[in-house]
């Protein structure tokens, strides 16, 4: 146990993956300790679902090494599949099965015996606020309760190491926070989450590690705070009401970024009451109207566009 | 939810249960069935349909042309063309019953639960026994049905109750491995409409071959195709098994067609399975 413990969930390194042509990893290497949630963080076409799909034995890697909970991937998968859980983008359910019979299914084939299968199933239904739709078949779910039934029939034989592969996309603002509750009351069970997802705030939210994916690299990895640390996107931003009063204040302040359109200014700042009172008194000081004042705090959007150099957002990243 | 039990609970957790899996994955379909009626419906109106056409709107004229003196007259050759043209219904009803295999196969593949099957510790060929024995079941039930309306519309089998059984049992092999094929066709297909036609041809089968007509009655090309495709040593064993009339090879004929199908469709149908997905 003690020698299981001090094992990474999952180790990976100079994982490969190409489809033809087109390299979807190119080396990715990853450490996911113990009962934490580790986050994958990436655009769309980033490679997270392929990696999901090699790390849970559905596909093959071109090259690398991987171990997911202490057993060789290309050597033992089906001790591998014993030891983990998978919820994918696209719902897992039958549809033609009512949510407790799917929950019973997965229930069967964990080889569960009836009366435990049952409880487990009632257990989960509860758990996961299903109860009520148990017996109507999983066809008429809403998109949120059929991505809790998915996770439901993950759970049934419960599994240490759990994917999931962008559990909230799709779903109303409700169900999300619903479903970050749910992750966080797993992984208190001891449970390692490794979870990917196209939205900083969740990965914010949930992630003990992120790590940044693009182009099929890990570009960066650490704690959210680590990762805006890295990242100097604090700013203030100043709106004028005419053009006038942005060049002047653009001559004032000199390194500030201007957003022509918009009358706005861009002014790097830490956020703090000082540094905020030293802005505004040099504005003062030449008598420059200011329409509108804003502080933004780093975040994990600068952090990633930081990172993965969207064009589109240049204005941020060479500030 | 025990933290990490695994390298304790190895051993005897990895064991595989085929046959427990396979049961599970039956009881599936066979609730998947009953959901989904309007499947088995259709399955079973098709050769239905077909045995009605062929009995009134045909048989008249078709029973008249097979020869011989019972035969003369229109409604002594509908009723001559029933017992004739039976068998071929009977094998229409397997054809119909895997096409369903092959579409609900396809069904499954692009609804997700498939892939979650691939990322647990399952016999993984339980999920394919499953839709095969479902099959073999919703086709024994089909064929209830069909040789039940046969026997309305004038079908008169002579056959004792060893011939019936004997029947029974070469039908069940029959099934067995139209629905191996049928599985590799349903896997095979890149959507539930393709997954719908590839099994045409085995309902086409029949018409060619000594289904519907003797091949004597065909021409040379086709009568060759007609006399040595699968099919028609199925449907002789039938008509043999049900008429009582002679079988002769036809029957050894049949079987080793139906080993070497079967073969063929596990072994294509599990390498499809284990392949991986393109993307």
């Amino acid at each position: 146990m003690t020698i299981t413990q001090s094992r990474p969930a999952i180790a990976a390194t100079g994982l490969r993956k190409s489809f033809g042509d087109h390299v979807v990893l190119d080396g990715l290497d990853l450490n996911v300790p113990r009962g934490k949630v580790f986050s994958l963080l990436g655009a769309n076409g980033a490679g997270k679902t392929t990696t999901v799909k090699i790390l849970s034995t559905l596909i093959s890697a071109d090259a690398g090494d991987v171990q997911v909970a202490g057993h060789d991937l290309a050597r033992e998968p089906d001790s591998v599949r014993a030891a983990i859980g998978v919820t994918g983008q696209f719902s897992a359910v039958d549809n033609l099965l009512t949510g407790e019979e799917n929950l019973l299914l997965m229930a069967d084939l964990h080889h569960l015996a009836r009366g435990e299968g049952r409880r487990r199933a009632a257990q989960l239904l509860e758990q996961f606020d299903l109860t009520e739709a148990a017996r109507k078949p999983a066809s008429t779910y809403s998109g949120g309760m059929r991505r809790r039934l998915d996770l439901a029939m993950t759970l049934v034989g419960s599994p240490q190491v759990i994917f999931l592969d962008e559990p909230t996309t799709g779903l109303d603002p409700r169900s999300r926070r619903n479903m970050w509750q749910i992750v966080r009351d797993l992984v208190a069970g001891g449970v390692t989450i490794f979870l990917t997802t196209q939205y900083l705030e969740e990965a914010d939210e949930l992630a003990d590690r992120i790590a940044v994916l693009d182009h099929g690299r890990v570009v960066a990895e650490g704690t959210a705070e680590e990762l805006k640390r890295r990242i100097p996107g604090g700013h203030v931003r100043l709106r004028f009401a005419n053009p006038q009063g942005l060049d002047a204040a653009m001559r004032v302040l000199g390194q500030a970024s201007r957003e022509n359109d918009a009358l706005a200014l861009r002014v790097p700042s830490d956020g703090s009451l000082r540094s905020l009172k030293t802005l505004i008194g040099r504005l003062d000081d030449r008598a420059i109207e200011v329409d509108e004042l804003s502080v933004h705090t780093p975040d994990l959007d600068d952090v990633f566009l930081a990172l993965t150099g969207n064009p589109t957002h240049e204005e941020v990243t060479t500030r | 939810m025990s933290a990490p039990a695994l390298t304790a609970s190895a051993p005897a957790g990895l064991r595989f249960h085929p046959l427990r899996d396979s049961a599970t994955m039956l009881r599936r379909n066979l609730k998947r069935m009953l959901r989904y009626p309007s499947m088995t419906v259709m399955l079973v109106g098709m050769p239905v349909v077909f045995l009605l056409l062929f009995v009134y709107v045909l048989g008249g004229t078709l029973g008249a042309g097979l020869g011989g003196a019972a035969h003369s007259g229109a409604a002594g050759g509908r009723a001559a063309y029933a017992n004739y043209v039976a068998p071929a219904i009977i094998l229409m009803t397997v054809a119909a019953t895997v096409q369903g295999t092959a579409i609900s196969i396809a069904m499954d593949l692009t609804e997700g639960i498939i892939t979650r099957f691939r990322t647990m510790h399952i016999a993984r060929v339980s999920v394919l026994t499953g839709h095969v024995l479902g099959s073999v079941i919703q086709a024994m039930f089909s064929l209830a049905v069909v040789i039940g309306v046969a026997l309305l519309v004038g079908f008169r089998p002579t056959a004792g109750l060893g011939a019936w059984l004997a029947t029974a049992g070469f039908l069940v092999a029959v099934t067995f491995a139209l629905v191996w094929l049928s599985v590799a066709l349903g896997q095979v297909s890149k959507s539930v409409e393709t997954a719908s036609n590839l099994p045409m041809p085995l309902i086409l089968l029949p018409f060619l071959g000594s289904g519907f007509v003797p091949t004597d009655s065909m021409p040379a090309g086709l009568r060759w195709f007609a006399e040595y495709q699968p099919f028609t040593p199925i449907i002789e064993t039938l008509r043999g098994l049900l008429m009582d009339k002679p079988i002769g090879n036809n029957a050894w004929i049949a079987l080793v067609w139906c080993a070497v199908i079967a073969l063929g469709g596990y072994l294509w149908s599990k390498r499809l399975f284990n392949r991986e997905s393109s993307h």
